[in-house]
């Protein structure tokens, strides 16, 4: 039983406030506002306020598109269920306003209250189903040109870093399509998208400590009607540790789950999906593996840390990428964290795209690489001048994470042999399939 | 939020909202209409445009009559007899050939929260319960709750309720869960809605066709059914077993919670179901969004104190990513602590240790911690890893590994070599006041086997007039009395310059108060002295034998889904009972932290309390374990010798594991030489622990459980009588024993 819900910018300006039971004044914005500020570093998403004037109301929060999506409730409620629902209207508004920002929020408020009116009455959650939210909204979204200085997400104020630009997984599979309800409506496209999530710990005798992947298959359908999708994975296609099917390379995950529309009659025989999409995006499928990567991890570091006349400290990075040569890496940042007090860094880089740079305030070295082939190693020698450096400081060297992007490759090895609408579209749709493996946390011990 | 050149807003929108010209123009007047909904977010006060937007929404617009609908909820209690003239137009919109028009004048009209509206309401709810299109039975449903949240304490009517209840069949699932949540409001006060065997049954053959959200609800308000037969009890478990595995997080949640429920008769049921939500589980705890994953380590957290070997195969999952934000990655290491087994505690280790020389001394400190909580179970590794910390020459890392350590030897006794010889040198390193304060308490207790204790003790003393923090003075004054009772000759000359400065020239009463207290202490003699400063050095409790208990699933069960995992059980209580109870939760947080209490404690009360208070634990100090009995020698003087005391404890003997026996007199310094297996009466043991320069033998008995409660005897043999001696062990063993039955 959801109290109010409201959008807050990240400065605290209100964007989106609804009040579906009367139960709390509009005051407790600003109480909730207050308090997620007060906070130091990062505050879990369940808020409490115990207030005279708001005796047990308790704010749950997500926080998306640099937004706050919070609801309040005065009874105890899952919070699965309200997190769950936060990231849907977030969703929703993503599918609806094209992208997520406090912009396109500002420019479709209408188009929002419309949506959370139809979801919501009384507090009780109605439907959040595409389908059937498409008969009820009126209002045409108000697309926001995208910014077109290049990507800009990834400068900070007057160009500074931010790490949370450099961490965050690059937006090349989320990234906005024009909506169809927009001016360039009418282009009848599918977009279907492999997504994983790769997350390693290799140890530093170079033994892979973990490995898992998270994966899935997004669709992202603007096609005004669609009766059936028939989505085929490959056959060699085999879940659970016992199950193993066909005699080529299989591909292999531990546990997956499928969206409840999607039809299974023809999965356990032939590896298809059968889904009727409705607009908007939507996971048709996750899945699992870990501890068992398929392939080799797609990087390898051999470090080497020397003392060099008493205060200098001598890093030596090589590098290497085992991907297939055809793929490459994109966007690779590797931190490499250095002693505290670290004063000065020059560094040796065998290409001048690539970059480093020390950054003082969170001890570490910052190297970066646009673009890195498969089967390529680079390396990069760093001499970090350290005041009082001393054996035990070494220790402090390490562990190395990187964050990248790897384009058109899965690392389960994972395959959308085809994909067929019924009926057959006339002409004009068009399907893309797309794959991308992020990295989610990899990290190297040294 | 202050707006300035609200006025001037507020009075352009009034001109152009009733300017004919925009009211002729669709466009233009749904633009100024949006202006209004704009400022009304903002907190712009447009209540004053009432009539004008009363105006505006008599329009075939249908996204322009949305817009006003949202403004005139939103006022509709300020301005309540305004609102009745937009009355009419709702209800002629009621009428309308269009489902949706019909839907959203109903939904807007019972949003009007105001007095005097339930008489116009009541009509077009009750032809709204009999619409063709579901769109508007939803609707109508709600108003029922709506309508009788508006006016509370009128009598129930009994004709909408039966109506409500029938429509419990309604073909529409959403009419259906409307109908229950209506239900539950308007019967709130009678226990709200009644399932019965005929709707449970009726709402579980149609979870299917529901979505999850209404899921979730329907098993929320099935916790209250309980099935007459276990027949039945096992056909609704089959029935939800596939919603366990849902691809809703939220479905999963409340299907284990409603199974865990429904079989709480039935512990390996329970299991069983907690065993197959952990894929969902796991899966949840990796999601991309950041609060979900928190929502999900939250959880499994619950599970661990049932059942932590569940996942600890799964270690690896809880291992922190890179990007995590901090409030996940410390969950993380929570539950890494929890579930470290014999197999993974390497592993484990080696990637907490990579945490704790993170940027984030917070994450820092908390992966040291941790490391420290596995050390009660695993000390080498964990001392080793600690140590080496100590050599980065880090503030706060040093700080947290000396409190660490402080923690560690409080639980865990047979550390105390290994730390005191970690601890050279740390004093140079640490800053703040909590490192400075285990520090020193560790140098006073455990002084005597520190060697350069009273140098470190004396720097600290130099510089005590750049010392800013009273507590810290506080704990350096004990400290080093504590030191002056166990090495007199080193310390003597620097307490004496302690307390004079103290005394003479602090300007805090309670640092001053204390070293009067000390300084009048010691003019009592040395023995007056030791009596009050000398507490135990560890846990009396023996908590570490008792911390890792796995609780019952049913413990848990109740609040599993709920908020309440999320934000703690301490801040929870602080939350359900009001802020009165502020003081008493911070209260027993403090109490959580032993070491401290038992400071308190002997220095609360005046001195004689004091006295009173730790006389006994002095001569717990006395036991020694001595050199080893071998069972002929034991046998030998058992048979020699005769029983000085005998004694019956007023308990039963501890039903716990043998080793658990052993370790915890162990702990103690009381040897066990031999005692019966398993559950045979009469039940013996045999121990044995030197004393104040004797040999204590003792044999514990217990007879037929039947007769005299079960209490357990023990007879004590001495070598050389002391009556002294008895009564120290006889305490110690109370306590020891005592603790153990506490924790069956």
């Amino acid at each position: 039983m959801i109290s109010q819900v409201f959008i807050l910018s990240s400065k605290g300006d209100y964007l989106i406030y609804k009040d579906f039971r009367g139960e709390a004044g509009k005051d407790s914005i600003s109480v909730f506002y207050e308090m997620v500020t007060a906070l130091s570093g990062d505050q879990p998403p369940v808020v409490m306020v115990t207030f005279r004037t708001h005796k047990d109301l308790h704010f749950i929060h997500v926080k998306q598109g640099g937004l706050y999506w919070v609801a309040s409730t005065k009874v105890n409620p899952s919070p699965f269920t309200i997190i769950e629902f936060l990231n849907r209207l977030a969703a929703l508004t993503k599918d609806y306003c094209g992208s997520l920002s406090e912009k396109s929020v500002r420019m479709n408020f209408a188009l929002i209250y419309e949506l959370l009116d139809e979801m919501v009455d009384y507090g009780y959650i109605q439907t959040t189903s595409t389908d059937i939210l498409k008969n009820f909204i009126q209002t045409e979204a108000v697309s926001s040109k995208p910014f077109s200085l290049f990507d800009l997400s990834n400068v900070g104020l007057f160009g500074a870093e931010t790490q949370q630009s450099k961490v965050a997984p690059s937006a090349a599979a989320t990234r906005p399509i024009m909506s169809g309800r927009g001016e360039q409506g009418g282009k009848n496209e599918i977009f279907v998208d492999v997504i994983e999530r790769l997350s390693v710990v290799i140890g530093s005798n170079g033994m892979l400590m973990k490995a898992d992947i998270e994966g899935e298959i997004r669709v992202k359908c603007y096609l005004p009607s669609c009766s059936e999708m028939r989505i085929g994975l490959n056959e060699e296609f085999s879940i659970g540790k016992s199950q193993l099917r066909g005699y080529g390379a299989a591909v292999h995950v531990d546990e997956c789950s499928f969206h409840q529309a999607v039809k299974l009659d023809e999965f356990d025989s032939f590896r298809i999906l059968k889904v009727c999409p409705s607009q908007g995006e939507q996971t048709v499928m996750q899945y699992q593996l870990c501890d068992n990567l398929p392939c080799a991890p797609p990087f390898r570091l051999f470090p080497t840390l020397e003392r060099d006349y008493g205060n200098r400290l001598l890093i030596y990075l090589k590098l290497r990428c085992d991907l297939p040569p055809k793929s490459s890496a994109l966007n690779v940042s590797i931190t490499v964290p250095v002693p505290k007090g670290s004063l000065s860094l020059s560094q040796e880089l065998s290409s001048p795209d690539q970059s480093a740079e020390l950054q003082p305030k969170n001890k570490a070295i910052l190297w970066e690489i646009p673009r890195f082939p498969g089967g390529a190693q680079l390396s990069a020698l760093f001499k970090v001048e350290v005041p009082g450096l001393s054996s035990a400081s070494l220790l402090e060297v390490g562990p190395v994470s990187m964050s990248f992007e790897l384009p058109k490759y899965t690392c389960t090895g994972l395959q959308i042999r085809f994909l067929r609408l019924t009926p057959t579209q006339p002409g004009l749709s068009q399907r893309w399939v797309r794959y991308v493996t992020h990295s989610d946390s990899y990290t190297i011990r040294i | 939020m202050p707006y300035f050149g609200s006025d001037e807003t507020v009075k352009e929108l009034k001109r152009a909202l009733s300017n004919p010209n925009v009211q002729s123009d669709r466009l233009r007047y749904r633009n100024y209409v949006l202006r209004v909904i704009r400022s009304m977010t903002q907190g712009l006060d447009v209540s004053s445009l009432f009539m004008d937007m009363v105006k505006a929404s008599a329009t075939v617009d249908i996204v322009q009559k949305k817009l006003v609908y949202l403004y005139m909820c939103n006022y509709a209690s300020h301005k309540p007899d305004l609102a009745l003239l937009a009355i009419n137009t709702l209800r002629k919109d009621c009428a309308d050939p269009n489902p949706m028009i019909r839907g959203l004048a109903l939904r807007n009209m019972c949003n009007f929260r105001m007095p005097g509206i339930t008489e116009y309401i009541q009509q077009p709810i009750l032809t709204g319960l009999r619409d063709k299109a579901s769109y508007v039975r939803r609707v109508a449903v709600l108003g029922c709750a709506k309508m009788h949240g508006l006016q509370p304490g009128t009598e129930i009517d009994a004709s909408v309720v039966n109506e409500l209840y029938a429509l419990l069949r309604d073909p529409d699932p959403v009419v259906m869960v409307n109908c229950l949540r209506a239900l539950e409001e308007i019967l709130k006060d009678e226990g709200g809605v009644v399932i019965n065997k005929p709707i449970a049954h009726h709402l579980l053959n149609r979870l299917k066709d529901v979505d999850s959200w209404a899921q979730c609800e329907v098993l929320t308000f099935l916790l209250r059914y309980h099935p007459r037969s276990d027949n039945e009890l096992f056909d609704i478990l089959s029935l939800l077993d596939d919603f366990l595995h849902s691809s809703h997080a939220h479905v999963t949640a409340a299907t284990l919670r409603l199974f865990l429920q429904l079989a709480a008769a039935l512990p390996a049921v329970q299991a069983d179901a907690v065993l197959r939500v952990r894929g969902p589980l796991l899966a949840t705890c990796g999601a991309q969004s950041r609060e979900l994953r928190f929502a999900g380590l939250c959880h499994v957290q619950q599970i661990l104190r049932s059942q932590p070997e569940q996942y600890g195969a799964h270690y690896k999952r809880f291992f922190c990513g890179y990007s995590e934000p901090s409030y996940i990655k410390f969950r993380k290491m929570e539950i890494l602590v929890e579930l470290v087994n014999d197999e993974n505690v390497a592993l484990v280790l080696e990637e907490l240790r990579s945490y704790c020389t993170d940027v984030s001394p917070e994450l820092a400190q908390a992966a040291i911690t941790a490391i420290g909580r596995i050390g009660r179970t695993y000390s080498e590794p964990c001392l080793d890893i600690l140590t080496g910390l100590l050599a980065l020459k880090q503030e706060h890392i040093t700080s947290a590994v000396v409190q660490t350590f402080r923690d560690l030897v409080w639980l865990c006794p047979q550390n105390v070599p290994a730390v005191c010889h970690a601890l050279d040198g740390s004093e140079e390193t640490i800053q703040d006041s909590e490192g400075k304060q285990a520090l020193l308490w560790l140098l006073g207790v455990h002084g005597a086997e520190i060697s350069s204790a009273p140098y470190v003790l004396e720097i600290y003393i130099d510089g005590l007039k750049a010392e800013l923090s009273p507590t810290v003075k506080l704990e350096l004054l004990t400290a080093t009395v504590r030191l002056f009772l166990s090495r007199p000759a080193e310390t003597q000359d620097m307490l004496g310059r302690l307390l004079h400065y103290c005394i003479a020239e602090e300007s805090n009463m309670c640092v001053r108060d204390r070293a009067l207290l000390y300084y009048r202490l010691l003019q009592c003699g040395v023995q007056e002295t030791k009596k009050v400063l000398a507490g135990p050095k560890s846990d009396p409790s023996m908590a570490v034998l008792t911390g890792r208990l796995q609780e019952p699933i049913g413990q848990w069960a109740s609040i599993f889904n709920t908020l309440e995992p999320l934000c703690g059980a301490e801040s929870w209580q602080v939350t359900a009972s009001g802020p009165e109870s502020d003081i008493l939760a911070q209260r027993t947080e403090g109490d959580a932290i032993p070491v401290h209490r038992t400071e308190e404690d002997v220095l609360a009360g005046t001195a004689e309390e004091g006295l009173s208070g730790v006389s006994h634990t002095d001569e717990e100090l006395m036991l020694s374990a001595g050199p080893h009995l071998s069972h002929e020698a034991f046998e030998r003087l058992w048979l020699e010798l005769g029983v000085s005391h005998c004694e019956a404890l007023g308990f039963p003997r501890p039903h716990s594991a043998p080793e658990t026996l052993q370790a915890a007199l162990q702990l103690v310094k009381i040897q066990t030489l031999a005692f019966s297996r398993g559950e045979t009466l009469p039940w013996k043991a045999y121990v044995y622990t030197h004393s104040c320069g004797t040999l204590i033998l003792a044999e514990l008995l217990q007879k037929d459980s039947e007769d005299s409660e079960g209490s357990l005897v023990v007879s004590v043999k001495q070598q050389s009588e002391r009556e002294q001696a008895v009564q120290g062990f006889l305490t110690v063993l109370r306590r020891a024993l005592h603790s153990l039955s506490m924790e069956n």
